[in-house]
């Protein structure tokens, strides 16, 4: 018998001695990695692979992990007096992963294929805005087009990486898939889709030397799987987990956790139909919830109650606004309308089910704590893709849950894109609000522009046009002798990991 | 020569039908590619000029003729969201789905006919009785449960036994073919094989279980049934042990139901690698397909479910072939 478990015990052993190896860092990260484009497809805007990209390409522009934005590949820029023209200075002394200098012309040309309709960049409205660049020593200067006050802010958000211009001619798009280079910390080693990707630490790297020189992102869907890899010692760093199951980890014996508050909401859509044109009826579905007692119950404190589509780390936040649970507030606007507990008002509202930490749970509890005011609510679950086609279709139902992430904090991409009638995400559209956002988009004034959406936020709050629910929380698990940075913009990067 | 050409043909109308069905039922379902790509912002012309790209503004019809016209040239598309032809997805992942439900199958009939023959040598109802009370617990816990009951038994009783991937992502694989298994097998590459089966074993088995319990039910009933049979009797008269008896008379006849169930059974087992393969990250066919249908990767799906059908077809013709042999009266059935 020991013959015959020789090879399989010999490897196990071996196995668990490289899991020591202190020079390789190892995550049970909660998604897969399908394309290495990032800034074209599906991937390019989907929020919870950029930890895998912000691992191999730069961006125009970087974000610190308090969402404040710092120098990237380029290390200044700005525009004129009459914003009728911007400037880039892009960074001496980044280069590629083949040895290449990173040059203006890899920005330049970066910026123009993000702007063509023909290669697919999702953001293209956005990258357009910018024409006519010329260059001069490490200087660009560019046309505004079209000017967009967050254009700099876009520069450090999806799809905004850039990418080596002579190595793509080369290799063309599906040589780029297979051999993807970038100018980032780290450099793609071997990737196995649905699997695995493995780094290698990137010597030539402008900034700061990470300290693993290997780094393994295992795809691992299952929440599950990824609680045992870390509980094993076969990872040693997951995220994304039952809130149940991090409380029992971090309290185990050779694990550490720690949580943030990241850049994510949870959100009821209201769309403008039906029962919801009674303001009666949106006011006291958003009065009835009582927001502290789901984070405190079903989420065991994990997450931030909002009253505003603002995260207190985003730009247009405000502690003055807010939403008081006032149940017997709801009866009374009820009454008004001639709703009751016996009477109840009825809609529909649409959730996921476990897309996000309990979101079908809290739905549930919403539900029952609005029959208690008068609200019948029938609960629908729905997919993420039919989410998707029915906010762009503006066919929600009257009440839908779905979470919002935002990481550059912005109020445009949170309330403006949200809320603004003639965007394809608005399930909200009357003129009261585009009126109030509609001239936000070009007011070039910043202090202005923010003070602008916070009016929005108070109108909207007041007239319960959406109801803000909380803000996520990510919680991490990794194992002793690592110091983990989170940042609030939703990244595990492996760059903000190192050893104690 | 005629059936041959029946066959094919009856192959061809099958995966037409498939084709049909499967590219007009995406096309209605609500949620599409595009639908997934539009960030906050996205203006209407950002759609349409998405799905032009994606030769989504045609009518289904239309469409269906276009992908059809490529097919036939063995041309998929392209992934939505892998960004390469689906073809070479296919050909690339489909290894080592095939080698984890070889390798399932293999434990299924191993411990099904040892089970099974157990039982029927022994005949005490002790044992009867525990192994039916064994198989109908393996059948009743469907694999992906099977798969979760796995990962956690790793994590209190073996933590040194990997729970995904197909092999240790520290090592670079140097094969020359994507059926890694098998070819470190026919190279007598001992050390490879033995740490690939390491990482194959656990999903294997969880694919496993409910098919071995299915095969063992019907393979024990088939041999208790045979051995019942006038020939039996007198293999008994002449002196044969039990177990002779059993592997030698009774197993040919019960082998016929039980070659007829196992390619039904093989047929779920393909199937359940999609969630079997997304438990352990398997990097399969099975993953693949699910996070085609999460991100609506129209092409990929398409091409998967082809590939799917055409496997089930060749199972299908496999068995009758088997069962013909199994069977000598079927032989000159026409």
């Amino acid at each position: 018998m020991k013959k015959l478990l020789g090879p399989l015990a010999g490897t196990a052993l071996a196995a668990n001695v490289a899991f020591a190896d202190d020079s390789t860092l190892t995550i049970a990260y909660n998604v897969s990695l399908p394309s290495w484009d990032a800034t074209v497809g599906v991937s390019a805007v989907n929020p919870t692979i950029q930890s895998i990209y912000k691992s191999v390409y730069d961006q125009y522009i970087d974000q610190n992990p308090d969402l404040s934005f710092r120098p990237g590949l380029l290390t200044e820029w700005g525009w004129n007096e009459d914003r009728s023209k911007v400037f880039m200075v892009v960074r001496e002394g980044a280069s590629w992963h083949n040895g290449d200098p990173v040059t203006p012309a890899d920005v330049v040309w970066s910026l123009e294929r993000a702007g063509k309709e023909e290669t697919g960049n999702p953001i293209q409205f956005l990258w357009s805005t910018l024409g006519n660049f010329t260059v001069d020593g490490n200087r660009i200067d560019a046309d505004v087009l079209r000017f967009d006050p967050t254009i700099f802010k876009w520069m450090a958000f999806l799809t905004a990486y850039v990418l080596p211009k002579d190595y793509y001619a080369e290799v063309g798009a599906e040589g780029f898939e297979k051999a993807p280079i970038g100018s980032g910390p780290y450099m793609v080693d071997e990737y196995v889709a649905n699997s695995f990707v493995r780094l290698k630490r990137y010597d030539g790297y402008w900034g700061e030397a990470p300290e693993f020189e290997t780094v393994i992102f295992k795809f691992l869907p299952d929440a599950s799987a990824r609680v045992a890899e870390v509980e094993t010692g076969a990872s040693d760093i997951t995220l994304e987990i039952p809130y149940e199951e991090y409380d029992r980890l971090a309290a185990k014996d050779g694990l550490n956790g720690v949580t943030t508050p990241v850049s994510d909401i949870g959100m009821i859509f209201i769309n403008d139909v039906g029962v919801m044109e009674d303001a009666n009826v949106r006011k006291a579905a958003a009065h009835a919830i009582n927001k502290d007692l789901i984070v405190d119950r079903l989420l065991r404190g994990y997450g931030v109650p909002i009253d505003t589509l603002q995260a207190p780390e985003y730009a247009a936040f405000t502690a003055e606004t807010t939403v008081a649970y006032d149940p017997e507030r709801s009866k009374e606007l009820l009454a008004a309308s001639g709703y009751s507990p016996d009477n109840p008002v009825k809609f529909k509202i649409q959730t996921t089910r476990g897309f996000k930490p309990k979101d079908y749970e809290m739905i549930q509890a919403v539900t029952g704590m609005w029959k208690r005011v008068g609200i019948e609510a029938e609960i629908e679950v729905y997919e993420i893709a039919k989410h998707f086609d029915l906010r762009a279709r503006d066919a929600l139902a009257p009440a839908a849950f779905y979470n919002w992430g935002n990481s550059i904090g912005d109020p445009s991409t949170s309330t403006g894109f949200s809320m603004f009638g003639p965007s394809p995400h608005s399930t909200w559209d009357t003129e009261d609000v585009d009126a109030m956002i509609g001239p936000l988009w070009g007011e070039d004034d910043e202090d202005a522009r923010i003070a602008g959406y916070q009016k929005v936020d108070a109108y909207i709050a007041e007239n319960a046009m959406v109801i803000p629910l909380l803000q996520f929380v990510q919680p991490i698990i990794y194992r002793d002798g690592l110091s983990v940075t989170p940042h609030v913009a939703n990244f595990l990067l492996p760059q903000n990991v190192s050893s104690n | 020569m005629a059936r041959l050409l029946v066959t094919i043909g009856s192959i061809f109308l099958t995966l037409l039908g498939v084709s049909v069905v499967i590219f007009v039922i995406l096309r209605l379902v609500p949620g599409d590619p595009i639908s997934m790509m539009l960030p906050p912002g996205a203006t209407d012309e950002v759609r349409a000029n998405l799905e032009r790209l994606y030769g989504l503004d045609k009518s289904i019809p239309a469409q269906y003729v276009i992908w059809l016209r490529n097919v036939a040239w063995l041309d998929f598309g392209m992934s939505t969201q892998f960004r390469l032809p689906v073809t070479e997805i296919i050909l690339d992942r489909l290894p080592a789905t095939l080698e984890l439900v070889l390798l399932a199958s293999l434990i299924a009939l191993v411990l099904a006919f040892a089970f099974s023959v157990l039982a029927v040598w022994l005949q005490v109802d002790s044992a009867t009785l525990a192994i039916d009370g064994l198989a109908g617990l393996a059948q009743a816990i469907p694999d992906f449960l099977w798969a979760l009951i796995f990962i956690l038994a790793v994590t209190l009783f073996a933590p040194m036994m990997p729970i995904s991937g197909r092999f240790d992502p520290r090592t670079a694989q140097d094969f020359a073919t994507n059926f890694y298994l098998l070819e470190s097998l026919v190279t007598f590459r001992i050390d490879a094989f033995a740490e690939l089966t390491r990482y194959a074993v656990l999903p294997a088995l969880a694919l496993a279980l409910p098919l071995a319990a299915g095969i063992t039910r019907v393979l024990k009933g088939a041999l208790e049934e045979a051995m019942a049979q006038d020939y039996v009797m007198l293999a008994q008269t002449k002196g044969k042990s039990r177990l002779a008896i059993v592997l030698g008379e009774a197993l040919r006849n019960a082998m016929i139901p039980t070659i007829a169930l196992t390619s039904v059974q093989l047929t779920f087992l393909i199937g359940g690698t999609v969630l079997i393969e997304r438990q352990f990250s398997w990097p399969g066919i099975g993953s693949t397909a699910i996070s085609a249908v999460i991100n609506r990767d129209l092409p990929l799906i398409q091409g998967i479910v082809l590939v799917f059908a055409l496997i089930f077809i060749m199972i299908n013709l496999a068995s009758n072939e088997l069962y013909r042999a199994a069977d000598p009266r079927l032989r000159t059935v026409r």
